[in-house]
């Protein structure tokens, strides 16, 4: 049993949860993600890890309520427990030693900037961020990366706030200006992080992209996270969740995550309306 | 009795669940001998003074000594015999491949009559279960802490063995599920996961602790284990998880599974019931490649989700099949159709991106190769023998792993 310490709603249907964890703290490094099961007939679900914090033996995780499991998990707050936490998975971030690096984020992957931005800066980078939104009421984490950050761009596809425009709009005019950056790393949608690598690869700039594909067990049992990389098959779980953008086939990446939605959709359809109403009860209270 | 007479005996089926009640749910099949029906098949021992059953038992279980207790009703000595040597009968006796173990060598194997050693040995280890013995003392504390990484069938044992030398283990496991392939792989209808859990808890009963949720490696390091926890020995059962796909064209098409994620997401995760969030891909037209356990079980389950036809392509014959001979008859009284000398040479996708079809070659036996097992090798280069299916379950072995099939 793992106990959530903290719950903070941070924009419509995007809740951050600080919970106990303490053995996923232990070697966590930047870049790797853990798996969570909320209650006894519930699935594993893959989350990435927005912050840890070794001393009180806590992470911090950024969801998105969107499926059935987010739905059930966003009825629990502060005090609940949830069966399992399992991690440290995957492998943490390789940025090397880069002088100049960008962190492009979008969406719920901005959270996981906190800590490979601070990565970065430790590795003696200067970094750049870049994190877009669809609008301004789904800015999430914006004061946590300016505080990582050297320079901040924030971007919203309808203009309500910063930049209007996507991602990859203002780093495509740094390249074209004659920026420099040894390394680029890109959490977000898949078609953001393939709209980054289409940016950056005519400029031969380390890519990495954070792949984020269907998951079952995250120790390289079960292939369901296989995604193809340089021609070749990998498990994102155990090879990734990392990967050379440059070498990624996203389009099958996409194919692939479509696999569920059906199902998922249907099973969502099942309880949302009873959740909203429940939470919105126990706000009350 | 005389040896003669008994060697007249027929020996005793398996009672089995009506194949109605076998397709429509996920209830076991076997349903284990009554004690009229063990003491019957008991009968038939010839009590050999030097026992050959013995010597194809890979934990050397006192096997005309546990069948004397039974024929003498002491059931639970019985099992006690088993589990001097063998931690988990009820486990064993359901899916040890008893065929080309302890029956292979039994004298009466000769005319084909082999004592069900397995059935019989499944009876005890049910019997202890439900007649939970008093508890034995636990052995005096060796002072010594060992760690066990992974819940498989090996750790388990290797766990239980500690145990029982006096030593504090403590078993580390990855998943949210104790049991390894026990529960993530193995179908309830062959091996319900509440008995895998009642061994864990005669495991419990001798100390054994149980720590889920721990990726020895990510989570904990084996530095970790051995300097800062003082475990003095560390036991690795990590199994052989790996799934191996083909490396053919089309493998990561919507559709296309290996069997350990169909398996897991029906077993450990529990697709096949309502009351349980897990989604799982299944057709009604269903491929299944490869002739072990594995593709039986893939086979059956696909089946009981509801697949009008499944097909199991093996690149061998029956006769290389290394699947248990029980799981076979099973699969195939239960409408699977098998075709042998066919190899999948890539997975077609429809207009929307999802599998439509394998495409297949004829294959030949050669030459044995390493394992004994005569290589099969195509006919033609191209042949395309389209099986119309859309959906497939890729079924592979895993590296390591005895008794199973790659591809
Ligand atoms: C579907 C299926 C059916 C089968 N049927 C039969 C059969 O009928 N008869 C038969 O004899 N054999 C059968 N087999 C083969 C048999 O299951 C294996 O030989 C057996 O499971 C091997 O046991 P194990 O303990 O070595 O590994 P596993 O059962 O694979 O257990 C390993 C455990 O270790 C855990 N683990 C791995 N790495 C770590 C880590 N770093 N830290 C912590 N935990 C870790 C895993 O999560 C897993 O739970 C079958 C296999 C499958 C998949
Ligand atoms: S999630 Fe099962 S192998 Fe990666």
């Amino acid at each position: 049993m793992f106990r959530i310490i903290a719950k903070r709603q941070l924009a419509e249907d995007i809740i951050e949860y600080t919970i106990k964890a303490p053995d996923v703290t232990r070697h966590h490094r930047p870049g790797q993600f853990c798996i969570i099961r909320v209650a006894s007939h519930g699935e594993r679900i893959p989350l990435s890890i927005a912050d840890i914090n070794t001393e009180a033996g806590t992470i911090t995780v950024v969801v998105q309520i969107i499926g059935h499991t987010t739905q059930e998990l966003a009825r629990l707050g502060a005090g609940d427990t949830i069966l399992d936490v399992v991690g440290p998975l995957g492998h943490p971030t390789d940025i090397g030693t880069p002088e100049r690096a960008v962190f492009v984020g979008g969406g719920v992957g901005v959270p996981a900037g906190n800590l490979i931005i601070r990565e970065m800066k430790q590795a003696g980078a200067e970094v750049l961020a870049i994190i877009g939104f669809r609008t301004r009421e789904l800015i999430i984490y914006e004061e946590k990366i300016r505080a990582q950050a050297d320079e901040l761009i924030v971007t919203t596809d309808d203009g309500s706030y910063g930049y209007h425009g996507l991602v990859t709009e203002p780093l495509q005019q740094r390249l074209e200006a004659g920026s420099e950056y040894d390394v680029v790393v890109a959490v977000g949608p898949v078609v953001m992080m393939r709209a980054v690598a289409e940016v950056t690869r005519p400029y031969g700039i380390h890519t990495i992209a954070s792949l984020n594909p269907i998951m079952v067990d995250g120790t390289g049992m079960c292939g369901a996270c296989r995604v193809l990389v340089g021609g070749q098959t990998k498990f994102a779980c155990v090879d990734g969740p990392e990967f050379d953008a440059h070498q990624v086939d996203f389009d099958q990446l996409l194919n692939r995550l479509r696999i569920y939605r059906e199902q998922e959709q249907q099973a969502a359809q099942a309880g949302p309306h009873l959740c909203r109403l429940e939470q919105q009860i126990s706000e009350i209270q | 009795m005389d040896t003669k007479e008994r060697m007249k005996l027929e020996p005793i089926p398996m009672p089995e669940a009506d194949m109605s009640e076998r397709l429509a749910g996920f209830g076991e099949v076997n349903r284990g001998y009554s004690e009229e029906l063990a003491q019957a098949e008991a009968e038939r021992c010839l009590q050999c003074k030097n026992p050959p059953c013995r010597s194809g038992c890979p934990v050397d279980v006192d096997i005309p000594g546990f069948i004397k207790l039974i024929r003498e009703g002491k059931y639970t000595q019985a099992g006690l015999k088993i589990k001097e040597t063998n931690a988990f009968p009820a486990i064993c006796g359901r899916v040890c491949p008893q065929e080309r173990q302890c029956q292979a060598q039994c004298v009466l194997a000769k005319q084909g009559k082999p004592i069900n050693i397995g059935y019989l040995e499944r009876f005890v280890g049910d019997w202890l279960i439900s007649h939970p013995p008093a508890l034995t003392e636990r052995p005096e504390p060796s002072g010594y802490k060992v760690a066990v990484v992974g819940s498989g069938p090996a750790g388990l044992a290797a766990a239980g063995d500690l145990a029982k030398r006096g030593h504090q283990v403590t078993i580390f496991e990855a998943l949210h599920r104790p049991g390894g392939v026990l529960v993530y792989g193995i179908p309830e209808f062959r091996l319900p996961n509440i008995t895998v859990d009642s061994e864990l808890e005669a495991l419990r009963q001798l100390g054994v602790e149980i720590r889920t949720d721990v990726v020895v490696g990510r989570t904990l390091t084996i530095t970790d284990l051995r300097d800062e926890m003082g475990f003095a020995a560390i036991f690795l059962g990590l199994g052989a998880g790996t799934p191996i796909f083909l490396g053919i064209e089309g493998e990561n098409l919507p559709g296309v599974m290996s069997a350990n994620e169909f398996l897991t997401r029906v077993n450990l995760m529990r697709a096949f019931d309502e009351d349980y969030d897990t989604p799982v891909q299944h057709g009604r037209n269903v491929t299944v490649i490869g002739g072990g356990n594995v593709a039986m079980d893939s086979s059956r389950v696909a089946l009981r989700l509801g697949a009008e036809t499944v097909k199991l392509l093996y690149r061998r014959t029956r006769a290389e099949m290394p699947a248990r001979v029980e799981e076979v008859r099973h699969a195939e009284e239960e409408g699977v159709i098998f075709e042998f000398l066919v190899s999948p040479v890539r997975f077609l996708a429809d207009n929307e991106g999802n599998l439509a079809a394998v495409e297949c070659i004829r294959m030949e036996l050669g030459e044995p190769d390493e394992s004994g097992r005569r290589r099969p090798l195509p006919i033609c280069g191209d042949g395309s023998d389209d099986c119309g299916c859309w959906r497939a379950s890729e079924s592979v072995g895993a590296t390591g792993s005895a008794g199973y099939e790659a591809g």
